[in-house]
């Protein structure tokens, strides 16, 4: 099959274009880790695009690493991440399996009912009345795990997942007397791993982001997750947690390379995760947009 | 009545004979219920004069009150127009370019070039809103990035977020910025399910590959672009607002206010009028349903695909 020149033409225009596209999407990162691993003052001074460090340093990455805010940020994350992804797939689980199960009668009610949702809601404000002073959940980590327990989203392509499972072969584990619990964890999950590797992605890279139940919900600053954190450090300006004991001018100069540092810092663990999850989640997009 | 008691006997025998799933289901059904459904009920609170100490039963009826005091108030034509252009602007681009990408990667020969692209366009949606707007701020402020771009390109440099006139290119570029990449992989699973059967046919006839792509390609993923498009319209005047309250400031307000920032500042962050804004984001609660219906019936009149 021969390439016509306008083909040829056009391949080369997209290859450049696809180019300029990893360029476009990297460097902001680059400039975010070359930043980091820069001398502040010659960092304050420089202009322009960061293509290296400017005299490499790591004294940002120590001054971030001793910070107590930011210790105690990454410990209520990681259990927000932990807890609440657990307690999303055992949810989750639970309901994409009973849905998908054709004999039970309140599936498609009930499915319903789940996708109204998506679509419509009460709002914040009732929502928040709800878990603060109803509920008294407020100023809890667990204002930032219940209420999100299970993402219709989710859900939905996890059912979908379910129910392609040979009905066959549960229908044999059912003969040999084997409960729906039983069933359901020694047959349907280990056979949808992928799916819930997808899950624990998606989840898990949810509650490691997440930020703004916690400023609705959290008064006590040692509850502060990661993210909340970092909106003071980064947007609201406020390193000062940081630089006690500068002089002003210092403070500015530790400063800038101390912010770049703590974005580092907080993202790497989801940087360095990705690759090893890639591949699941494009499958599990298509899982969920194919079979629809 | 006979009807209806001869459902409750089916459902019993049903339950009888799949009691494991029922209770199975139970917590699910309960979390539902509680965070999904009560707050829905308790958005009743929009048409009563709510107050804390007198809890929702107790509260005085005012009807349509705090909906008359919204659409008569100061701010209310400044924070839909904003809405309605931020949902605009973020659609008619936004809504394209994860498209055009698919379109695009599709068209790439060398496999290894393209899942390198692919790779790489998905990780800024990983990436924690609040370390993007940290990153967009930084790279706004007057001797950052981006005004070293501008002035590379002859212009002045300028403090971008202090000025209205930027926020919503700043906005939706960033959005497309992050969002691209992984948006896209739904539009390339929809490309992956046409049948390779009508390429083939197309080249024995002397289609050009462009001819192949406006007849055959895109046709494919029409189904798929409708329904992303309706559930996109339905969702119009949500917009995004966490990235909002990052990035806005009072100087901003003018384009940058939307109802949902509206709502949780009056509501939460600087006085609890709970009531109004109950009412304010119901409104948008409505409108959103209203047009998720309109967008849906459109769809199934011009391209025959449709949600529900």
């Amino acid at each position: 099959m021969k390439r016509s020149i306008g083909e040829r033409l056009f391949g080369g225009a997209n290859a450049i274009l696809m180019t300029g596209l990893i360029i476009v999407t990297l460097y902001p990162l680059l400039h975010v880790l070359n930043a980091s691993l820069s001398d502040s003052g010659q960092l304050m001074a420089h202009r322009g695009l960061l293509l290296f460090p400017k005299g490499i340093t790591m004294e940002s990455y120590k001054l971030v690493l001793s910070n107590p805010n930011i210790l105690s940020g990454y410990r209520n994350t990681i259990f927000i991440v932990v807890v609440g992804t657990a307690l999303n797939l055992l949810f989750t689980i639970l309901g994409a399996y009973t849905l998908s199960r054709k004999s039970f009668m309140l599936r498609n009610p009930i499915m319903l009912a789940i996708v109204f949702t998506m679509f419509f809601n009460g709002g914040i404000i009732p929502s928040y009345l709800l878990i603060n002073n109803t509920l008294h959940m407020g100023n809890s980590l667990w204002a930032l795990i219940v209420p999100g327990l299970i993402s219709s989203y989710n859900l939905i392509i996890m059912r979908t997942s379910f129910a392609e499972i040979s009905e066959s072969l549960l229908e044999s584990a059912r003969i040999d007397g084997a409960g729906e619990m039983l069933i359901l964890w020694r047959i349907v999950v280990p056979l949808s791993m992928p799916v819930i590797a997808v899950m624990i992605l998606f989840y898990g890279v949810g509650h490691w982001n997440s930020w703004f139940s916690a400023i609705l919900y959290i008064r006590d600053r040692n509850l502060f997750p990661l993210q909340l954190v970092l909106r003071e450090i980064l947007i609201q300006n406020s390193t000062d947690s940081m630089t006690t004991g500068a002089t002003a001018m210092d403070k500015e100069a530790i400063g800038e390379s101390v912010k770049y540092a703590t974005v580092m810092v907080a993202t790497l663990p989801i940087l360095f995760i990705y690759p090893f999850l890639q591949k699941y989640f494009v499958k599990g997009v298509m899982i969920g947009a194919i079979k629809e | 009545m006979k009807e209806l008691s001869h459902k409750f006997s089916l459902l019993w025998l049903n339950y009888k004979k799949n009691k494991a799933i029922y209770w199975m289901a139970l917590p699910v059904v309960l979390y539902f219920l509680v965070f999904k459904y009560l707050p829905m009920y308790g958005a009743i609170i929009a048409f009563k004069d709510y107050s804390v100490g007198k809890g929702i039963w107790g509260s005085d009826w005012v009807g349509l009150q705090h909906f008359r005091d919204f659409f008569q108030s100061y701010y209310f034509w400044r924070i839909l127009k904003n809405t309605l252009l931020l949902s605009f602007y973020q659609l008619l681009f936004g809504f394209p370019a994860p498209i055009l990408l698919a379109l695009l990667l599709n068209e790439l020969r060398h496999e290894i070039f393209k899942r390198t692209v692919q790779t790489i366009s998905y990780i800024p949606h990983f990436i924690s809103i609040v370390v993007i707007c940290g990153m967009i701020v930084d790279f706004s402020s007057r001797d950052g990035l981006f005004n070293t771009i501008i002035g590379y390109f002859g212009g002045q440099s300028s403090a971008l977020l202090s000025d209205p006139a930027n926020f919503r290119t700043i906005y939706t570029a960033s959005s497309i910025w992050q969002e691209l990449g992984f948006s896209s992989i739904i539009y390339l699973a929809a490309l992956s399910g046409i049948n390779p059967e009508l390429y083939d046919a197309a080249n024995v006839d002397g289609a050009s590959r462009l001819r192949q792509v406006w007849h055959i390609t895109l046709p494919g993923i029409i189904p798929m672009i409708m329904i992303l498009l309706i559930l996109r319209i339905g969702g119009l005047m949500e917009i995004g607002f966490e990235k909002i309250i990052l990035l806005y400031n009072p100087n901003v307000y003018d384009t940058a206010d939307v109802i949902s920032t509206f709502v949780y500042r009056k509501g939460i962050s600087e006085s609890a009028e709970f009531s109004y804004t109950t009412a304010v984001g119901l409104f948008q609660s409505v409108i959103n349903f209203a047009l998720l219906i309109g967008a849906n019936r459109l769809s199934k009149v011009i391209s025959n695909t449709k949600l529900f």
